[in-house]
């Protein structure tokens, strides 16, 4: 529990991005993937402009390109099943370098790369300009039920001291020369991940009976309620509304 | 099998939203039944849990390794509703924090990974419960039937998704195939998994083991030489315990209905999906030239199409009765809220 409290995809800036109120980017980013998601594929500039938007918003934002790269690495598997797809989906085909490929599946393939890359990206930037807490008050401020905030906001502030948990496990299985090689040793480990359950179970014990012993009663006092004056919202939906611009202007062009 | 944005349309995310948002509301009022009070810590540690454990690598074999879905095995630990409540929450935090799964498919995410995988791998994990031996081990061999089963249930529950709003034209029957096919070996991995972490649970806390309640042996008292039961501590919240059972085992027989008769009724679709086979078996040796691909384990094919494809029709039966037996348990379950009122007898 050594490492600081702010978790490692947050990007500590001081940058009017950073500034927003969690519940208003939250807001921002879901109304972004949405349009997005449902602008025709065939409008392939739209996609470019709404590439530009979030580099708009990332450049005010401080967060370097190099660094928002790196995050988008995380859908590597759906583009190899977007590589995929021309080879496999149906319909008329074309040839491209020799390899017969199916015109559909070409289509679908940019379809799902364009707006899955959209996606992981805005959330990315969501992520790496707003605080893990903030980011459970938003949540908490956008009407999802208190206890679902309460859960996720347990999961996050212990996720850390569970895996801290698993990996002094780790440790200590390899320094007496264990080392998992295939399924024979599957039992070893099993064993470690029932191990943790039984921990993170009492401990989810532990932390209640803490918690009643300083007055909880089901519900978490909110002590820092958030706001945003009609400046700030208006800033944060700036982005879903110029893409909803640019999605109208794909429907009708 | 985090699906991204863009991967389906847009009113069938929206649908498959409500879906998992009408769940979650559900499981967080059977959250409260089942851990009361301490809801918010225990189902947060345990989430904590699910996701430490999805990072836990299981070695296969030469390099490659695997690692826990965890839906089995948080419906089988904490019970059925805490379960879809930390696996969402799980999604959730991953699709916010991680921009794993994309915001606009956290429905399709939910529906599919939480609420799929736990409730069919509870339904079944109960069923084999009921009908096996009450012993420890019957745990194990129940909790491997009941992972084994839900990866795939999961993966088909992905294809009917797919069906309905899926924006790329790749064939269904190839979609089905490729989906359930990688999924079965995904699923068995999965079992074997879960089943030894149940056991290395029962094996020290079996109180804490959920699905397990019922196996604990009574309390017994030696007076005089002789064992005699204890007196019962805590009365048995007799009419909750027997609304469950009869809500389990009408689910369950309903489940192997649907199985087995939309494993009769589908002769027809049959046909179309072998004709979708046939079509796609013949584009095989391209897919080839992309042969590393996770998705291209095309090796279960072998498995004669009638067999793979009756079976699809008998899971996807059992999907849409599982939705279907969940809204009698809500309606149910509402009318046994409120009992005054004479207005929801009519369901």
């Amino acid at each position: 529990m050594g490492a600081g409290h702010a978790h490692r995809l947050y990007r500590h800036g001081h940058s009017p991005v950073h500034a927003l109120p969690p519940h208003t980017k939250l807001a921002a980013v879901f109304a972004f993937v949405v349009v997005v998601v449902s602008t025709p594929r065939e409008a392939m500039w739209a996609f470019a402009l709404y590439a530009v938007l979030l580099a708009f918003v990332a450049y005010h934002a401080r967060v370097p390109a190099g660094f928002l790269l790196k995050r988008l690495l995380i859908e590597v598997p759906f583009v190899t099943f977007a590589v995929l797809m021309p080879f496999v989906a149906e319909g008329e085909r074309v040839d491209v370098l020799g390899l017969s490929l199916s015109v559909s599946g070409l289509w679908g393939a940019w379809n799902v790369l364009a707006k899955g890359t959209l996606g992981v990206a805005a959330s990315v930037l969501l992520a790496s300009t707003t605080e893990l807490r903030e980011l459970l008050l938003g949540l908490q401020r956008l009407k999802l039920p208190p206890l679902l905030v309460q859960i996720a906001s347990f999961m996050i502030r212990y996720g850390d001291v569970i895996t801290g948990e698993m990996r002094r496990m780790r440790i200590a299985r390899e320094s007496r020369g264990f080392e998992a090689k295939g399924v024979r040793h599957w039992g070893v480990l099993a064993k470690s991940a029932g191990a943790l359950f039984i921990r993170s179970y009492e401990r989810g014990e532990r932390v209640h009976l803490a918690m009643v012993s300083r007055g909880y009663a089901g519900s978490m006092p909110v002590i820092d309620e958030v706001t945003a004056s009609r400046a700030e919202w208006s800033s944060a939906l700036a982005l879903p509304f110029a893409a909803l611009v640019v999605c109208l202007l794909g429907w009708t062009l | 099998m985090h699906v991204p944005d863009g991967f389906i349309d847009a009113p069938t995310s929206a649908v498959t939203g409500v879906v998992a948002a009408g769940a979650v509301a559900v499981s967080l009022r059977g959250a409260r039944r089942e851990l009361d009070e301490r809801t918010a810590p225990l189902a947060g540690l345990v989430a904590a849990f699910i996701f430490a454990v999805q990072m836990l690598n299981f070695p296969v074999a030469a390099g490659t390794s695997g690692h826990l879905l965890g839906g089995a095995l948080a419906a089988i630990l904490v019970g059925p509703c805490t379960g879809v409540l930390c696996v969402s929450v799980v999604l959730l935090m991953q699709g916010i924090l991680f921009a794993d799964g994309g915001l606009t498919a956290l429905g399709v995410n939910i529906t599919d990974m939480a609420i799929v995988t736990t409730v069919v791998a509870y339904a079944v994990f109960r069923a084999l419960v009921k009908v096996l031996p009450r012993k420890r081990r019957s745990v194990t061999v129940a909790s491997f039937v009941a992972a084994l089963v839900s990866v795939p249930a999961a993966a088909v529950a992905f294809t009917l998704i797919y069906a309905i709003g899926g924006t790329t034209d790749v064939s269904l029957g190839k979609v089905a195939t490729a989906m359930v096919g990688v999924h079965v070996l995904i699923g068995i991995g999965e079992a074997v998994i879960t089943a030894l972490t149940v056991g290395a649970v029962v094996a020290v806390r079996p109180d804490l083991v959920y699905g397990a309640r019922d196996l604990q042996q009574r309390l017994k008292l030696r007076v005089n030489g002789e064992l005699v039961d204890a007196p019962a501590a805590q009365p048995v919240p007799v009419t909750a315990r027997s609304h469950r059972k009869l809500w389990i085992t009408g689910l369950v027989t309903s489940l192997v209905l649907a199985g087995f008769v939309s494993f009769y009724a589908s002769a027809d679709p049959d046909g179309l999906e072998k004709v979708a086979h046939d079509k796609g078996i013949d584009k095989k040796a391209e897919e080839h030239a992309a042969a590393d691909s996770p998705l291209a384990d095309y090796g279960v094919k072998d498995v004669s199409d009638a067999r793979l494809s009756g079976g699809l029709a008998g899971v996807i039966g059992v999907g849409v009765t599982v939705v279907a037996g969940s809204a009698v348990f809500w309606a149910v379950r509402r009318r046994r809220d409120q009992d005054v009122s004479p207005a929801n007898t009519g369901v």
